[in-house]
């Protein structure tokens, strides 16, 4: 019982894309995927020849496909990027020394500089002496009166959020559905208060006009 | 007894191997004098293999959710899912999707 791939090259489909619900082998889906990021880029003029471009890298699967994807397509398509990988150290012992092992693995397998920034470096703490100076959040107490986040679980991935569905989901969706502002450009909390202070103090103008009407 | 086993490879990845004590690829054989489905296959896991924190692996009957399953390398969604029907030496691979990214 096995699926060919939609895309009639003879191979065994190895999965339903979400995007397009089509059944594709591994060598269609990697076609598929990286030339519409190309597209992408293209139409939406991303780069110029000769740009210098730091890719933020933190060792985890979305920045590893983003490095793979970046430093093959300037290759295949001539894009004269500059790239390199840039990460960050908070200084985390057990964590982020770890995730830095990966990174330099993705260095050397695709060919990329890559410059580490650390918190020492930048600011002489590292997160862990951080914590050592101001001890672990649960030593903190909340006033009663804090409103705190409910931490939740996001019911389409699964992930630890306060928000249903999580934010990656919401933006994953609209890159899908070729809604960007559905994931990007949402106005700031900030905006968002002004917006509404400008709506009551038009609001009150109006209520005043219409009694000076009167 | 050859005849009615039903052997298969399972293997647990992106950091699933942490909940069946860190072992990534085990062979397991399950009684064949019977059919086996996905869904009766996760609940053999949960009563056999899966040591702790048994709601980072399972919910409401199937994987959690950001749990990848691949059948022979195939995602389980172009097999049905809960309910296709192990075959002898079948690969079932979980890759746990629930870290940072």
């Amino acid at each position: 019982m096995s699926t060919a791939c939609k895309s009639k090259c003879g191979n065994r489909a190895v999965l339903k894309r979400p995007k397009t619900g089509d059944a594709l082998c591994k060598e269609c889906f990697f076609l598929a995927f990286e030339t519409e990021i190309h597209n992408t880029i293209v139409e939406n003029k991303l780069f110029k020849n000769g740009d210098r471009v730091a890719i933020a890298a933190s060792g985890g699967k979305d920045s590893t496909v983003l490095a793979y994807v970046l430093a093959h397509l300037n290759r295949k398509y001539n894009y004269g990027l500059n790239l390199v990988l840039l990460s960050i150290d908070e200084g985390i012992t057990g964590y982020r020394d770890d995730s830095l092992e990966t990174v330099k693995r993705n260095r050397d397998d695709y060919g990329l500089p890559l410059k580490i920034l650390s918190y020492e470096e930048l600011y002489g703490w590292t997160m862990d002496k951080i914590v050592a100076q101001i001890g672990r959040s649960e030593a903190l107490a909340f006033k009663d009166t804090t409103k705190k986040v409910v931490r939740g679980i996001c019911s389409k991935c699964g992930f630890v959020s306060s928000q249903q569905p999580c934010k990656a989901c919401v933006l994953l969706e609209g890159l899908n559905r070729g809604l960007p502002k559905l994931g990007i450009g949402k106005k700031s909390k900030g905006d968002r208060m002004i917006a509404q202070q400008n709506k009551e103090l038009a609001l009150k103008e109006r209520a005043n006009l219409v009694k000076n009407d009167f | 007894m050859g005849g009615t086993d039903l052997p298969l490879v399972l293997e647990f990845g992106g950091g699933a191997e942490l909940l069946f004590d860190n072992v990534k690829k085990r062979q397991v054989t399950l009684d064949g004098s019977k059919t086996w489905k996905i869904k009766e296959l996760l609940g053999w896991i949960r009563d056999n293999l899966l040591r702790e924190r048994p709601e980072l692996f399972l919910q409401n009957d199937s994987v959690r959710p950001g749990i990848l399953v691949l059948v022979n390398d195939a995602d389980w969604e172009l097999l049905g899912e809960l309910e296709y029907e192990l075959q002898p030496n079948d690969n079932v691979l979980f890759i746990s999707t629930l870290h940072g990214g």
